[in-house]
């Protein structure tokens, strides 16, 4: 298979498998690559590709066989750790491993750094790739507002800052246009020119592409079908191109029924029209995404969109279904002119739209009955229609599975029978077939033919394969929210007297977009041949990589206003929520009186309760139905009852009772209630026995009560030393795990498994500004606590701000924790949440000091931090204490913190498992 | 009108299903209810449970060991014997919450007749436990002392009684209070919840867009989640009421339960559009979770349900009174816990099904002008 046998070997597979749960996605592959080649490995979605490329860059783990890289094992970490500056990776999906909210400059200074270049050299290679690939004009542009070619450009230059010897591409080219697509190629032809021992292995889903490439690799289902030179594929399967040869390479049952799609000749009248736009345009502030369209479709026709991702064809389509409205220009549908709230027209047009987006919860039959039903078909009729539908697009054995479990083959189908399900006339849909196999595309086309043809529906597809597009009966093709041209494909490549559809494409483009979107400077020998100064040699614990993520962090914390405002809104909105909502105080308490005696002594009584100033009083009682109905509705806290000749009784040193009823439900308030009561009583008591003058013969013990500390006892001193340490263990540690899982659900942790980074780098990079920021959160909080709630600190100042620098290092570091468990962000929130709430009102002392607490919970109590941080914000707060009173509980703060981060950096993986 | 019926339906018949293949929201839903309730109102962290209490006894006399064999479990932890100087460190370090304090001759001085004063420390910054407990303290305290000293010479008993009754929660059983204060809870959280969640699973899955080519209309979109998701809460909340509360607590429930799910249902109206208003802001499921931490919480702690109303501050108090999780509070302890009849809480109910119409509106509006952009 080698084209010469004296090249060394790149990457050696043996016996290569890979499962994800019971799927298994690699199922045995060997494969020898030659260095210094361009290697294409072809085929559909799904077929293991992005797999094997993870296993080789060393970003996933190997499970089973043996994979050589650069000359040794991968698994070996020695060994990845060694070659890992040597490799370059570009994982899949358009800027997957970039940082959207950050300029190009600074995604390049981002990896620059953590490959650990110099300033100068830095600036050197920024510059130097930057002009060869054209974005040196767009710098300080934010890359998430770069054209899809302009993020694969940068991805790659991000890919090439360290002069790597194996550059993995995978798909750099899917969702591309063509221009942009061939000026990539020419790129990377141009960048072996000057490295010509670089390595280089794409995958691709255009099979067409794959001609440039020196070897091929094809894979189907997990396995290779075959290797060898384009030419060499092509005459072994006797096809004229590589996309035919790849369905003739694939197993006998897949190719079963694969025949070529023929679309019968078009007969329509030329003035029934089915859609209609003009001047169509769509604007999302600034940004223009439909830029004045016109077209007319003829019902019964095929018509087609070609573009490239974000082109405006899913917008264009969306304002013809009447799902976006049109910042400009009109449309027909039927020479209606399109509007949301037409119920009669929507049920005229079916819709499949890019992305699958069926109701993956219900099964294939319940899917095709609740649209049945949503389109109003008559009820006798849709189980025959389902029935139809169901063996019309071959999903009979599949009826009562759930959706996503199905191939996407299959689910491409489903979504079509969904859209046919009401016997539309107009069908649009919006890139059916990315993703989908050759094999399967082909019988998904056949479907159309069919329903064009024989069922006469109006079809409006928008694609970006060159091949579909050629199907259609007329096309139009769209760059940058314009229509550039539309006619029948065969006459648009005549008129640019082009050999391909493709060349007429780049053609169109070369044309809208004046001669290339960005002239790439030509680099010259000279620039080209710069000695790069070497690479560092690896350390174990780089300040410099740490302080890239540092850096990284902050730029993006600083362009993300949602989480900003969480961290420092959320921080005032729940502490004035906790300051006035945990209080335990009893005042202004309901009560009225039934007052049955009407004497002065039984006056004086009810004026001892009311000068109170947890009282007060309501119109008097009149009869027990009153009292029952006032208590019943909560007007009523309290009830009290002055039996008949109380006054009497009282002189005469008679046994009398006074009743007093309280409400019970909130029995928190009610036993306050009791103790106020009581005492009230009491005193009044004392009182009338002086006044009486029977004065006690013994004399009298009493119990003088000091309520330290907070001498009032009112809630909010004793709430807010609470809050704070709540707060300031809640907020940052759910925003940390944010930071870390945010990555893991983008896909740039892929950063962390490929470059020289360590995981306690990569982690205290992220904690640091957390830390920062949740130090301003105190700040905002000890302000808010002197000046809004009033309760200014006792005791030493700076012991409180040391201890909660200390505590923000544990609660950051518990974020950290519960990121590096935890796969999505509503997890790791609500880990984070309930790891550091349950834990902190339970055991951490916030209601019931700990050592009152007894067995497990105890243990818990002393161990958890957040005891120790009571102890010292109320120490401090309330208490006038300093450091040396409170020694005893800075010392776990000061363990606990190094000791979470520890565990953390044990827990996060360094590569995908 | 009758198609339009027939969408709400199948809509919300399909919104059921999906929540059905969803563990997770089956998981907080059935937590929720069941673990969430029970622990809640076993667990009750405001009583005076196992408070910490030091003594220095400088008396040591069979008084000041009758006083200090006093305390014990479960109200009390067993008193610790510690020397004068051991005080203001032990308390500053908040290992004691109270410190009673004997001085020598106390015996002496009562048996005399003189006055006597002992000395209580009491940590005011541990809320839960000063007020009630130094009160229990003294009690305890004051009444050793008189049965000591009854023993040696009779005394005359006070004229004048105070009969104190506790209604609605005779022995002030705080499991009442905590189980049913937490299904009022849980179904204000939970259906705002599982709306914004139903919701925000659509934009995520793109399914929304689908709905929206199909001849339904935001209306009946909208209401086919709101009747959904409120049936479940509500239906959840039935059965933890009938088999946590009612069956495995054993709380006796006072009311009408007719009318406290009627009420029930009113509000749900109230918060599933709140659910869907919060869904329509935040654009994906991290945010959603964000905007509900912050919604959430301020209408648990501030409706009433977890710390009287009265003692809040007066502008917080009107605050409170445009969310409906405060009105439900109050007709909800009405009717469960005092027994309330419609004739008391129609007030209550006209409030919450005014703000109920005005929030369901309100997020009508917003969600018409939002569903555009989410697809």
């Amino acid at each position: 298979m080698a084209l010469s046998a004296e090249r060394p070997m790149v990457v050696r597979l043996a016996q290569v498998r890979l499962r994800y749960g019971k799927a298994e996605a690699l199922r045995g592959i060997d494969l020898d690559i030659e260095a210094g080649r361009m290697i294409g490995v072809i085929g559909p979605d799904g077929v293991g590709k992005s797999s094997l490329f993870a296993l080789i860059a060393g970003a996933r783990a190997v499970q089973e066989g043996t994979v050589e890289v650069l000359g040794g094992n991968i698994a070996d970490s020695d060994h990845r750790d060694a070659v890992c500056p040597r490799i370059a990776y570009m994982p899949q999906g358009l800027g997957k491993n970039l940082y959207p909210t950050l300029s190009v400059e600074e995604n390049l200074q981002f990896f620059a750094r953590l490959f650990g270049h110099s300033a100068e050299e830095r600036r050197r290679r920024i510059d130097d790739l930057t002009r060869s690939t054209g974005l040196y004009s767009f710098l300080s542009r934010p890359a998430g507002k770069l054209s899809g070619g302009m993020k694969q450009k940068l991805g790659l230059c991000c890919a090439l800052i360290h002069d790597p010897d194996l550059l993995i591409l995978d798909e750099p080219t899917t969702g591309v246009d063509p221009l942009a697509r061939a000026q990539f190629w020419d790129l990377i032809a141009r960048i072996r020119k000057q490295r010509p021992g670089m390595s280089v292995i794409v995958a691709t889903a255009y099979m067409d592409e794959a001609q440039r490439f020196d070897w091929l690799v094809a894979m189907d289902d997990g396995a290779v079908l075959a290797t060898g030179t384009p030419a060499e594929i092509l005459e072994r399967t006797g096809s004229d191109n590589l996309e035919a040869a790849f369905a003739e390479l694939l197993p006998e049952e897949k190719k079963r029924g694969h025949k070529p799609v023929i679309i019968p000749p078009l007969d329509v009248d030329e003035n029934d029209i089915a859609i209609e736009a003009q001047n169509l345009s769509m604007r999302f502030g600034d940004f223009v995404a439909v830029d004045h369209v016109s077209f007319r479709i003829r019902r019964g026709e095929i018509f087609g969109f070609l573009g490239s991702n974000g082109c405006g064809k899913s917008t264009t389509m969306k304002m013809l279904t009447g799902l976006l409205p049109a910042s400009d220009g009109q449309a027909w549908l039927f020479g209606n002119v399109v509007d949301p709230r037409d119920m009669a027209t929507r049920g005229r047009v079916g819709y499949m739209s890019q992305a699958f987006s069926l109701y993956s919860e219900l099964s294939v039959r319940q899917n095709l009955e609740l649209h049945a039903r949503l389109f109003h078909v008559a009820a006798d009729e849709i189980p025959g229609r389902v029935e139809e539908m169901a063996a019309r697009f071959g999903l009979e054995p599949v009826m009562d599975d759930l959706p996503e479990r199905l191939p996407l083959g299959i689910r491409q189908r489903l979504s079509l029978a969904v859209a046919m399900v009401h016997k539309p006339e107009l069908l649009i849909l919006d890139e059916p077939t990315s993703g989908v196999d050759p094999v399967a595309r082909d019988a998904f086309w056949r479907l159309l033919a069919e329903l064009s043809r024989r069922d006469k529906v109006t079809i409006f597809i928008s694609t970006h394969f060159m091949n579909e597009a050629e199907r259609c009966d007329r096309m139009s093709m769209m760059h940058a929210g314009k229509v550039l041209d539309s006619d029948v494909p065969a006459k648009l490549v005549e008129k640019r007297g082009a050999k391909t559809l493709e060349e007429a494409f780049i053609g169109y483009l070369i044309e809208a977009t004046g001669e290339s979107e960005v002239e790439a400077e030509e680099v010259t020998p000279d620039q080209a041949r710069v000695v790069h100064e070497p690479l560092p040699v690896k350390q174990s614990f780089s300040l410099q990589r740490m302080l890239s993520y540092v850096w990284r962090e902050v730029l993006e914390l600083q362009r993300d206003p949602v989480r900003g405002t969480l961290a420092l809104g959320g921080t005032v909105i729940l502490m004035l929520v906790m300051g006035f909502g945990i209080t335990l105080d009893v005042n202004d308490l309901r009560y009225a009186v039934l007052d049955r005696d009407q004497s002065s002594v039984s006056e004086r009584y009810q004026l001892d309760i009311s000068g109170s100033p947890y009282f007060t009083q309501r119109r008097p009682i009149t009869d027990y139905d009153d009292l029952d109905r006032r208590m019943k509705n909560g007007e009523l806290a309290l009830a009290i009852e002055i039996p008949p000749n109380f006054g009497r009784d009282v002189q005469r040193g008679q046994d009398v009772a006074i009743g007093a009823w309280f409400d019970g439900a909130m029995p928190q308030r009610a036993e306050t209630v009791q103790g106020y009561i009581q005492g009230m009583h009491q005193h009044w008591l004392a009182d009338q026995m002086r006044m009486a003058g029977i004065s006690g013969t013994a004399g009298s013990v009493s119990v003088e009560n000091r309520f330290r500390y907070n001498p009032n006892v009112t809630s909010l001193p004793a709430m807010v030393p609470v809050v704070i340490p709540l707060l300031l263990l809640m907020l940052p540690a759910m925003l940390t795990a944010l930071a870390v899982v945010r990555e893991k659900e983008t896909g740039s942790i892929i950063n962390l498994y490929v470059t020289p980074v360590t995981r306690s780098e990569f982690l205290l990079g992220k904690q640091l500004p957390y830390i920062a920021l949740a130090m301003i959160n105190f700040a905002v909080m000890f302000l808010m606590a002197i000046f809004l709630f009033n309760v200014p600190p006792t005791g030493n100042v700076m012991a409180l701000v040391t201890a909660a620098l200390l505590f923000c290092v544990i609660s950051t570091g518990m974020g950290l924790l519960a990121s590096a468990v935890t796969q999505s962000q509503i997890a790791a929130m609500f880990l984070a949440m309930m790891g550091t709430l349950i834990p902190t009102i339970t055991y951490g002392g916030m209601l019931d000091p700990v050592s009152s607490l007894e067995g497990g919970a105890r243990i818990i109590g002393e161990i958890y931090p957040s005891g120790h941080m009571f102890t010292i914000s109320r120490g401090i707060f309330n208490k006038a204490l300093g450091f040396a009173d409170l020694l005893g509980a800075f010392w776990p703060l000061l363990i606990t913190g190094p000791l979470i981060i520890g565990v953390a950096t044990m827990l996060l993986a360094k590569q995908e498992r | 009108m009758r198609r339009k019926f027939a969408n709400i339906y199948r809509l919300g018949v399909k919104e059921l299903w999906s929540l059905w293949r969803d563990p997770t929201m089956l998981f907080l839903i059935i937590f929720m209810f069941t673990f969430a309730v029970y622990s809640a109102a076993t667990a009750s962290p405001e009583s005076l449970h196992r408070a910490s209490i030091a003594i220095v006894d400088e008396d040591s006399s069979p008084l000041s060991q009758r006083i200090a064999s006093a305390f014990y479990p479960p109200q009390f932890v067993k008193p610790v014997m510690i020397a004068p100087a051991q005080i203001d460190p032990g308390m500053d370090a908040g290992v004691y919450t109270f410190v009673l304090h004997i001085p020598s001759g106390f015996q002496r001085d009562v048996l005399a007749g003189r006055s006597a004063e002992i000395q209580l420390n009491t940590d005011a910054t541990r809320m839960t436990q000063a007020f009630s407990g130094s009160g229990y303290i003294q009690q305890i305290v004051l009444s050793e002392v008189e049965e000591f000293r009854t023993r040696y010479r009779g005394e005359s008993s006070l004229p004048v009684r105070l009969e104190l009754r506790a209604r609605f929660n005779p022995t002030l059983d705080k499991s009442w209070f905590g189980a049913l204060s937490q299904i009022i809870n849980h179904i204000a959280m939970l259906s705002i919840i599982l709306t914004g969640a139903a919701l925000i699973r659509e934009r995520e899955h793109g399914t929304i867009e689908h709905l929206l080519v199909m001849p339904v209309t935001p209306f009946e979109i909208m209401l086919s989640k709101v009747w959904s998701m409120g049936l479940v809460v509500l239906l959840a909340a039935f059965i933890s009421l009938q088999l946590v509360v009612r069956g495995a607590l054993g709380v006796p429930v006072a009311g009408s339960q007719l009318l406290f799910f009627a009420s029930a249902a009113l509000v749900l109206f109230a918060t599933t559009s709140l659910g869907i208003f919060m869904a329509t802001i935040a654009r994906n499921m991290p945010q959603f979770g964000m905007l509900s931490v912050l919604v959430l919480l301020p209408l648990q702690m501030l409706s009433g349900g977890t710390t009287p109303r009265e003692s809040m501050p007066e502008f917080v108090q009107n605050v409170m009174l445009v969310a409906p999780t405060t009105h439900f509070v109050q007709l909800g302890q009405a009717i469960l816990f005092r027994g309330a009849g419609i004739d008391v809480v129609w007030p209550q109910m006209l409030a919450v099904t005014a703000i109920g119409t005005v929030f369901f509106v309100i997020a009508l509006r917003r969600f018409r002008k939002t569903i555009a952009s989410m697809a």
